[in-house]
Formats: structure tokens, sequence, C-alpha cells
């Protein structure tokens, strides 16, 4: 016997499964991703032909590897919400969703760490 | 038999796709695309922890005729998705909703990437 209303307890029980943070999470991400991928956009193109010092120098610099982080993070994030959604969408079958819904939550993960750390050592590194 | 020339439903090998449509997959399109594109922007940045050599190697790569064919595409879906993206979160709080309107927004994003692609290439 739950105390939850009825609508209590059918709150995220719909195809989702988890209600509307998937959603949210998209939405969020994507405000975020307006400022950084205009700022990542102008900085990419200011470093075209940055050679290795100038590289690491602008790297040094903790505001330009804070934000490079920040978009780093924040892409991966949206980046494998976006793809969720597309392999849910297209693959139907529920064995073969479920292993490249892990494969590509895996590799997204492994991207965002292999990033950071490449960041980091640049930013601190010797 | 008159009843030939009855109107067929669409299907989707003869069927022209309408602006919207076309906009509305090229969204998830770039999207996919740049998901992709994280493995070369994660090879540039680690080439870089792994020293000059590897840098200039990255540098020269992604500087040959095929890697600025692909930093071009990559550029250019940038900008689109998120011109587009922009046009989905007005849809989502609510504005933009008649076709006329939808048109309207469409063929702005497509404008503003051209030109934000054209730009960002003529400056770097």
């Amino acid at each position: 016997m739950s105390l939850k209303s009825a609508l209590g307890r059918a709150h995220g029980l719909g195809s989702a499964k988890e209600g509307a943070g998937h959603f949210w999470a998209q939405r969020v991400t994507a405000i975020a991703l307006i400022p950084l991928s205009l700022w990542f956009a102008v900085s990419v193109i200011g470093l075209s032909h940055a050679d290795y010092a100038a590289f690491k120098g602008w790297v040094g610099k903790p505001g330009n590897a804070s934000l490079l982080l920040l978009t780093i993070l924040t892409v991966m994030y949206h980046a494998q919400l976006g793809l969720q959604v597309v392999i849910e969408d297209y693959v139907s079958c529920e064995a073969k969703k479920f292993a490249s819904l892990i494969a590509m939550k895996l590799v997204a993960a492994f991207l965002a760490v292999f990033m950071t750390v490449s960041i980091l050592k640049v930013a601190v590194g010797v | 038999m008159t009843t030939r020339n009855r109107p067929l439903s669409p299907h989707i090998q003869i069927y022209k796709m309408p602006l919207l449509a076309i906009l509305s997959i090229c969204h998830r399109a770039t999207g996919v695309a740049l998901a992709l594109g994280t493995v070369v922007l994660a090879y540039w940045l680690a080439s870089a922890a792994y020293g000059p050599v590897a840098y200039g190697h990255a540098q020269a790569v992604l500087g040959s005729a095929l890697g600025k064919l692909v930093l071009f595409g990559w550029t250019a879906a940038l900008f689109y998705h998120l011109c587009n993206g922009i046009r989905h979160l007005f849809w989502d709080v609510g504005h933009g909703y008649d076709i006329a309107a939808a048109y309207k927004s469409g063929r702005i994003v497509v404008a503003s990437a051209a030109v934000l692609t054209l730009l960002a290439w003529i400056i770097a």
C-alpha cells in the first residue's frame, strides 16, 4: 500500500522511463554550448596557424584551459544524449539497442577523459 | 480503368521532401557528424599532449587538402547545428510554430550558418 497518488505512481513510467530528465539535460547543455562553441570557434580560428609553443602558451592560460575543459565536457555530455536518441530511434532490436547504447556511452566517456587528461597535461605539465 | 489518376500516398522514394523536413533531418545528421568529429578533436588535443613532434604531425594532417575538407565540413555542421539548435530552443518555449514562421526561421538558419562558415574560413 503506497501513500503516493495515482499520478505520483505513474510519473516516470512512460516510454522514456525517466521522465523529462533527458530532455532537460539536452536543453541545458545546448544553452551552455551557445557561448562555449562560439568561443571555441573563435579560439580555434586564432590557433589555426599556431606552432606547439603558441598552442601550449594558449592552453597554459587558466581561463583558456577552464573554458576548453568546460567545452569538451559539455560537448561530450550533449553528444551522448543526442546519439542515445538516434540509437533508440533507429535500432529496433532490443539486444542490439542495449549493446550499442552501452558501447556509445563508454566511448563517449573515454573521449571525455582522454581529452581532459590531454588538456591538463599541456596546461600544467612540464 | 478510370481510377488510375487517383492520388496515391507519397512513398519515400518519390516524395519530394519539403524544406522543413530537410532541415529537420539535417539537424540530426549534423549532430551525428559533430559527435563523430569529437574523435578528430581528441586526436588534435592528444597530439599536443604527446609532444611537439606529434602536434606538428597532427597540424600537417589537419592542414592537408583532405584535412581541410573535413574541417570545412565540420565547421559547416557546427554552425548549422548551432543555429538550428537555437531555433529548436525557441520552439521549446513555444515560439514560431506556425508554418510561415517555421519556413522563415529555417531560411534564417541556413543563411546564418552559411555566413558564419564562410566568415570563419575567411578569417582563419
